[in-house]
């Protein structure tokens, strides 16, 4: 470990999980009920420090679910900077050019994110084929309010997820009416996440 | 008042006392070691290895101490145990045309350059018992005969000769870029490539196997095989390391391999030609490899485009049954209670007998 | 972290697996939450239990469970039988984690063949081992037929077999794994749980999570989703009923088992829930036969009057 930590430093790279077993395990489990409940905001109890522009609940997805049997995409902004060692580093994933060939998206921009059906959507047989995007956002509470429906949901559930392009709920419209093909989403701000997963129906 | 039973527990524990009292057995007699195990059941172990997927002669020989000497027992405690164990490297293909061969034969010719190696086989010897093992004095130290030459170095492989001709077809490689399909990291799939049919079998039961290949011969498959070479000795195990980008050896295992030649017509596009079957296995394990090569044929039915009719040629019938330690699990699984569905199933057959004798006795009524 | 490292057997990792092998059923996980009752292939591993006996309900709490987690395990609905014993010895070695009898103090609940009679919560997460994941397997072996059912939606195969069901005998002869509609999409194979707890499954507000070890498949219903019990317009749905009450805690709304008393056709009917059926008891309720009642066994005539079952 220490041995590791080194190597980390010379390398002039942020530290990843502490306690790897533990933290990527309480993660985990954010995410479990984020993609369960979908649109109930979850709280990271883990505190990373990543490089910028990669927000702390970005980075603990991304040491939680990436390696190095997924392909990731990243966004211009995400791939800026330190996050594609980053990420190479403490994950081992393999970083793609090709948003279609992708298991995880991640987006640092939002606001110029590509289009949703970019991404990979399943196959009939094999609709779990379908690209993960991990969407990096302002706030999960200060944006317009867009009425939520499906598994997960008791009734319907006001989300008001901050800095989405425009005419992304359009899009998120088209990638429902696919399921049980599609893409699912993890909005983050700061150490919160809202899953939202393609069988949601959402209103605006 | 009634008393439900209770103390799984305790009962779990002194199952577990029992069966390490039972395994002992009489005290009186020397305690066996993994190690006796190890040298002086070696073909057993071989198994364990093979069938277990852990090249681990003295892990295999442990598992089969533990389990009693129930081999499929021994398997899956080396199963249950790789699953603990990180991986660090995929290995190069070896080379079985560069093994250190101990035994190697062809039953389609009657020699072959570097000759046919008997090596260490109970094929020719009689089945009598020996009592001789059995004597309190043991056999001692018995001692083979050092051959007058040294083997030739060249074994080219038997396959290779037939392909000089054209006789046989080639074997064409996905290239280096191909990922390997490994079903100890995903699930399978179909239809399956030859590389995850050739890991299942590999890692297949050997009584299956064989049972299957037999299925072959007796015209539920109808290919005649002849066994183009068996080998069997040393191969080195080479792993690329990513720092240094070039291949260093990490150890040597024993496997063995069987090539087997079958006959095929011809279709629309391809000249007659002789066909392969594949099988290799850890350790000196040869009837496993040339069930395996025979069922591998079998299973290529669809692709060589014949008829698909027997069992030995339904990819998801074999590939799904071949493992003993899913297939034990599952068999075995019927001794944990069930009644709560059986309660379901008596209500049911009660009513459906009430029902059915209302309907004679109206029936009789009318 | 805050939470306390617990003691477990630092000779394996915690929860037994490593770490790449959680990350790939947790990936697999976080789909089959995304598409309900869809079943996702996933790289299973050997595990220390004989594959049948809940190897895949295993991987998946593994790949759950945290130390601050307080794990039940049952199996047919009791907390004592032998594999439960087995499964919650082998979690409180690899992971040193809380265990309980108390369904409503758990917060993982590892089950087979039942769903407990007390309602799940929020958060809750219910573990089933699942021997056959695919409903269509007794009438297509193949799964590259059923994997194409699947993928179109074509499920008159099903309906096909429960209709000729009601042509031979008046009513759906299927007492258990009774098949499922989840979302409205995916036909899906509750396990072999007795169609009674079929209806617990339905806008439930527990995470509910499937783990097929040997067939290497992993299916979910999240929480508060639509799950619908195949049945005819003419011959609905319905849950087999006793005529009597539990002999030990008097319920007659929870689901029995038969237990033989005598080889003269003595029997008495039990809570298979025992830990609902003992915390009736410690309320005060009690059946015929509790502590106290008077002991005897049913005549053999009183099993006969036990035939008529399913009332609804």
């Amino acid at each position: 470990m220490s041995e590791h930590a080194t190597t980390m430093e010379a390398a002039g790279l942020k530290p990843g999980f502490a306690d790897p077993v533990f933290e990527a395990q309480t993660t985990f489990r954010t995410l479990l009920n984020a993609l369960a409940y979908a649109g109930r905001p979850g709280m990271l109890s883990t505190r990373l420090d990543p490089p910028h522009p990669l927000g702390p609940a970005s980075a603990a997805v991304a040491l939680t679910l990436f390696d190095f049997e997924t392909p990731v995409w990243l966004d211009a902004a995400a791939a800026a900077g330190g996050v594609p060692d980053y990420l190479r580093f403490h994950t081992g994933a393999p970083l793609v050019a090709e948003e279609g060939r992708a298991r995880f998206a991640l987006i640092a921009d939002a606001m110029q994110m590509p289009p949703l059906d970019r991404f990979a959507i399943g196959e009939d047989r094999y609709p779990d084929r379908s690209a993960t995007l991990i969407v990096q956002v302002p706030s999960l509470a200060a944006g317009p309010a867009v009425t939520w429906r499906g598994p997960g949901i008791d009734g319907a559930r006001a989300v008001s997820i901050a800095g989405l392009p425009e005419g992304f709920w359009t899009q998120w419209a088209d990638n429902h009416a696919l399921y049980p093909l599609g893409v699912d989403i993890i909005f983050t701000a700061g150490q919160a996440l809202i899953g939202l997963p393609r069988g949601i129906e959402a209103e605006g | 008042m009634y008393v439900a039973v209770k103390g799984g527990e305790k009962a779990i524990l002194n199952s577990h006392r029992l069966i390490a009292e039972t395994r002992r057995g009489n005290p009186d007699v020397p305690e066996i070691s993994a190690e006796q195990i190890a040298e002086q059941l070696g073909l057993a172990v071989d198994r364990v290895m093979a069938e277990g997927s852990i090249y681990d002669r003295g892990l295999a020989a442990l598992a089969i101490k533990q389990a009693q000497g129930d081999l499929v027992e021994a398997i899956f405690l080396l199963r249950a145990y790789r699953t603990t164990l990180p991986r660090f490297a995929n290995a190069q293909p070896v080379d079985t045309a560069r093994m250190l061969v101990r035994r190697r034969i062809s039953a389609a010719y009657k020699d072959i350059p570097g000759g046919q190696v008997l090596g260490p086989t109970y094929d020719y010897t009689h089945r009598l018992l020996d009592f001789a093992l059995a004597a309190e004095t043991g056999v001692g130290t018995p001692e083979a005969a050092e051959a007058e030459e040294p083997l030739d170095p060249h074994m080219p492989r038997v396959a290779e000769i037939l392909d000089e001709e054209g006789l046989v077809e080639r074997e064409h490689t996905d290239g280096q870029e191909a990922a390997v399909f490994d079903l100890t990291r995903e699930p399978m799939s179909f239809p399956a490539g030859r590389d995850q049919r050739l890991q299942n079998l590999a890692r297949g039961d050997e009584g299956f196997l064989l049972a299957l290949g037999y299925s072959v011969q007796r015209g539920y498959g109808g290919n005649h095989p002849f066994a183009g070479e068996i080998r069997m000795g040393e191969v080195s195990v080479e792993i690329v390391p990513e720092e240094l980008g070039f291949a260093i050896d990490i150890g040597d295992v024993v496997v063995t391999e069987c090539q087997m030649i079958n006959q095929f017509t011809g279709s629309k596009d391809t000249p007659p030609q002789f066909t392969r079957g594949y099988g290799l296995a850890f350790g000196h394990n040869e009837r496993k490899v040339m069930a395996m090569a025979l069922v591998d044929r079998a299973l290529r039915a669809r692709e060589l485009g014949e008829t698909a009719a027997y069992p030995a040629q339904d990819e998801e019938f074999v590939l799904y049954h071949a493992d003993n330690v899913e297939a034990s699990g599952f068999v075995s699984h019927l001794k944990l209670p069930h009644y709560v569905d059986f309660q379901a199933e008596l209500n049911l057959i009660r009513k459906l007998r009430r029902e059915h004798e209302e309907r004679h006795r109206k029936e009789a009524a009318e | 972290m805050s939470a306390a490292r617990p003691a477990w057997d630092e000779a394996y990792n915690f929860a037994y697996l490593d770490e790449q092998t959680k990350r790939m059923i947790r990936r697999a996980l976080l789909k089959a939450l995304a598409v309900p009752g869809y079943q996702v292939p996933f790289g299973g591993r050997e595990m220390p239990l004989a594959y049948g006996w809940g190897t895949g309900g295993m991987q998946v709490t593994a790949s759950v469970i945290g130390p601050s987690d307080t794990l039940k395990v049952i199996d047919q609905g009791a907390d004592d039988t032998t594999n439960a014993v087995s499964i919650r010895r082998f979690f409180q070695r690899v992971t040193g984690v809380n265990t309980t009898e108390a369904t409503e103090q758990a917060d993982i609940i590892q089950t087979r063949h039942r769903i407990p009679e007390v309602p799940l919560r929020e958060g809750q997460i219910l573990v089933y081992q699942v021997p056959q994941p695919e409903p269509l397997r007794k009438l297509e072996p193949r799964e590259t037929e059923t994997r194409k059912m699947h993928g179109f939606g074509e499920y008159g195969l099903m309906h096909v077999r429960l209709y000729e069901d009601i042509a031979r005998f008046g009513h759906i002869a299927t007492t258990y794994s009774y098949p499922v509609m989840v979302n409205g999409r995916y036909l899906m194979s509750p396990t072999p749980i007795p169609k009674f707890d079929n209806p617990k499954m339905r806008n439930n507000p527990a995470i509910q999570l499937f783990g097929a070890g040997r067939e290497k498949r992993i299916y979910a219903i999240p929480p508060y989703t639509r799950v619908e019990s195949l049945d005819f317009e003419d011959h609905p749905f319905e849950v087999q009923r006793w005529p009597h009450a539990c002999a030990l805690c008097g319920s007659r709304e929870s689901y029995l088992d038969e237990v033989v008393l005598d080889d003269s056709g003595g029997r008495m009917f039990v809570c298979s829930d025992t830990h609902y059926c003992a915390t009736r008891r410690a309320a005060g309720h009690s059946g015929a036969m509790a502590e106290g009642s008077v002991a005897r066994a049913l005549a053999p005539s009183a099993g006969k009057q036990e035939d008529s079952h399913e009332r609804a």
